[in-house]
């Protein structure tokens, strides 16, 4: 029985995953990957098959743990935002030379114009360099067909599968036609060759080579592939080349059917053979894909000559922000001068109509801290504020102005330790709680081992706020941590992050930064998001 | 049928709830819907939008092409400006008037009005003031949904049908008032304004 269902791509996917005999899903949040394992959680056959559905600490447990999974020769999943796999980077980059024994598909949700990350990275290169073979769906449908053949793509090649989706198709929704009955999980069974499993230089030498051997196998798989389509064109003077999601913008400027040729990839390796059919019979080539420039660098090696091709390198496309309809009508003009009407002619913004940056919410701890913070700062001439990724980055924005760095997971006390070792004082580190166990317990062992002369404060939320409140590895044991690591009990503080403790909060904080060592300043309160789910519930 | 809709408003203040019930009534009239939807930090009390396209035949680009919206409704008056590059010649705007002020440069009230108002098809009313007059103030989107539901190709009824099924397992008693919200959104906006033919 088929059912037809409203679900957004993340959606897709994961039922799409559950439905094909999914053993377990393992992921970190982040946007805009977070509703995949959210979907997992909430499904009542993760219930009835014992599916393991829980957060992992960050994105390289979760990569591990489900690569364990595979291991035993059960479906795992793992998803994670686009900046997640340079965390997992390390366990990714490895299962290729791994393997795969159960099914292993890795999510990675790119985030193209940045609406919720700190980069536009395109997970693309990271199957590339890895010899792994990549999916790359263009509507939800695909992306639940995928699923399924993504496990089976793995499954046949002994190999993990990246999974490329992009925040316009992770979090748009569609009717998916869905599948009622579920596949049988895989029967525990173990890797036919177990010494592939152990990377000594001696085993992995070996099984280097077969894995570039392997790639005639994935190419060839992706040139038979049915979801590398080549449709026929009547006007030869450009062929099309799309990727993912950019299919649907092509296809949005000609409704009638375009009269171009064109070649959709959403399976990688490349099929070179495909991409050598429709240049052969046109006079130049367009790539629109979303994210960086993957297929086009591959099309215009440095020494070849002749066949003309479009992008972004050479400006036909942007080189940055994700695509639109509208920019994609813009460089197709080049060759079908009938588009023009779809770019120009727009109604003007007034420029009364200012930006409306996002707030910390009212009723947020994290304000308390900042404010806190920030009065204690006035009582020293040059005080540094390292910050890390949550929704307390929101505090360089005004009101606060009170952070000076945001870079990656955890940075914010390796920062402030690198800043201390270089003579600054105060040197002030500001963490959630989610971010300090996924990352940044690590740093806070370096500044321990040294008592460097910093203030760590963990603003804890009991949650991880900015994806929406998920569960916090560390809830209930930040202070048992600190204390594990090593951390001076006598520098180690609680307080409540509320406005009748502001005067005790900056105190605190004035004490810490003159104190020539290592303090830790755990401030709690409950998120207000959570807060108010929870009072609903009773 | 084809109905281009850009919802807007601030973080937080329900746009996505007309997009889930909307969803709801096109999958139940067997239409193609895309709606994509922005989640994580923009969602903080920043400017937030979602692109819902119905139609009858597929649907190819989740993001609506500049100048294609048929309609844009927002619960925000200066939200509803921002998006004004989208909307197509003949597009009609549904706005609440009321403001969300939460930076410091929000623009004069009076000016932002009156380019609202020099406008053709605009639909704008206090829909906080309607939503506590025949439910209650948290319902003020569905008084939204009611003032652009003759203006979205679906039947009314439809819509409301999609109200019951979204809000019926939170209770008869929010179905209730978000229907009533829907209703006097509706025949404010018909009072303020001639429905489509």
């Amino acid at each position: 029985m088929k059912t037809k269902t409203l679900l957004l791509g993340d959606e897709a996917f994961a039922r799409g995953a559950l439905y094909s005999g999914l053993s377990g899903g393992y992921a970190y949040p982040g946007t805009p990957s977070t509703e995949i394992l959210e979907y997992i959680q909430s499904s009542p056959l993760t219930a009835r098959r014992g599916i393991h559905s829980h957060w992992s600490s960050n994105e390289k447990t979760a990569m591990e743990e489900a690569l364990g999974m595979s291991f035993c020769g059960k479906r795992a999943i793992v998803a994670m935002k686009h900046v997640g796999m340079n965390v997992a980077a390390d366990a990714f980059v490895n299962s290729a030379m791994t393997g795969a024994n159960g099914g292993l598909i890795v999510v990675a949700a790119d985030d193209p114009s940045m609406h919720s990350s700190q980069n536009e990275q395109d997970s693309r290169f990271y199957a590339n360099f890895a010899m792994i073979p990549c999916l790359e769906p263009s509507t939800q449908q695909e992306a639940y067909d995928m699923a399924e053949y993504g496990f089976e793509l793995s499954e046949r090649c002994h190999i993990p599968v990246l999974f490329r989706i992009v925040t316009r198709l992770a979090h748009s929704r569609a009717v998916v036609e869905v599948d009622d009955e579920p596949r049988p999980q895989n029967e525990l069974h173990y890797p036919e060759n177990p010494r592939q499993w152990v990377l000594m230089p001696g085993n992995s030498r070996v099984r280097n080579r077969q894995l570039i051997k392997d790639q005639e196998m994935t190419e060839r798989e992706a040139e038979d592939s049915p979801f590398n389509r080549l449709t026929p064109g009547t006007d030869r003077t450009l062929g099309i080349i799309v990727s993912g999601i950019a299919a649907n913008y092509v296809n949005e400027c000609f409704p009638e059917g375009c009269s171009f040729p064109m070649l959709k990839i959403s399976q990688y390796p490349l099929p070179r053979t495909r991409v050598a059919e429709l240049a052969d019979c046109c006079e130049a080539i367009m790539v629109i894909e979303e994210g960086q420039p993957f297929i086009e660098e591959k099309l215009r090696g440095l020494l070849d000559r002749g066949l003309t091709v479009h992008g972004k390198l050479d400006g036909c496309l942007p080189r940055d922000g994700e695509l639109t309809p509208d920019a994609v009508a813009q460089a197709l003009k080049l060759y079908c001068p009938s588009l023009a009407h779809l770019s120009e002619g727009f109604n003007a913004v007034n420029e009364m109509v200012v930006p409306r940056p996002p707030a910390l919410c009212q009723g947020c701890g994290h304000r308390d801290v900042y404010s806190a913070l920030n009065d204690a700062m006035k009582e020293f001439s040059d005080c540094k504020v390292f910050g890390d990724i949550g929704c307390y980055t929101l505090g360089w924005l005004a009101p606060f102005n009170a952070i000076d760095s945001c870079v990656d997971m955890g940075a914010s006390i390796t920062m402030a330790k690198g800043a201390a070792d270089a003579g600054q004082r105060p040197s002030v580190a500001i963490i959630g709680d989610s971010t300090f166990t996924h990352s940044g317990m690590t740093g806070l062992l370096d500044a321990i081992n040294e008592n460097t002369p910093m203030t760590v404060i963990i603003s804890d939320n009991l949650t991880t706020g900015m994806t929406g409140g998920q569960d916090s590895q560390g809830t209930g044991k930040l202070e048992e941590i600190c204390l594990g690591l090593g951390m001076d009990p006598k520098h180690l503080h609680t307080i409540d992050s509320l406005p009748k403790n502001h005067d005790a909060m900056k105190q605190l904080f004035v004490d810490e930064f003159r104190y020539e060592g290592l303090s830790v300043v755990v401030s709690r309160r409950e998120c207000i998001q959570t807060a108010r789910r929870h009072a609903k519930k009773g | 049928m084809k109905s281009d809709i850009i919802l807007a408003g601030v973080g937080g203040q329900g746009i996505l709830s007309i997009a889930t019930i909307l969803g709801s009534a096109a999958l139940e009239a067997d239409l193609y819907l895309k709606q994509a939807e922005v989640h994580g930090m923009s969602q903080r009390g920043g400017d937030v939008m979602s692109c819902l396209r119905l139609s009858s035949k597929p649907i190819a680009s989740d993001l609506i092409p500049k100048g294609k919206a048929d309609i844009i409704i927002s619960l925000e008056p200066m939200e509803a400006l921002r998006y004004l590059p989208f909307l197509a010649p003949q597009g009609w705007i549904v706005t609440s008037t009321v403001p969300f002020v939460n930076i410091p440069n929000y623009p004069e009230y009076e000016a932002l009005m009156a380019d609202l108002q020099a406008r053709d098809n605009v639909v704008a009313f206090d829909m906080d003031a309607v939503a506590k007059e025949s439910a209650t103030l948290r319902s003020s989107n569905m008084v939204l949904l009611g003032a652009a539901a003759d203006r979205i190709d679906l039947p009314v009824e439809k819509i409301e049908e999609g109200i019951r099924r979204v809000f019926a397992r939170k209770g008869e008693k929010l179905v209730e008032q978000n229907v009533a919200a829907f209703r006097a959104g509706l025949a404010r906006a018909r009072e303020l304004s001639n429905p489509k033919s």
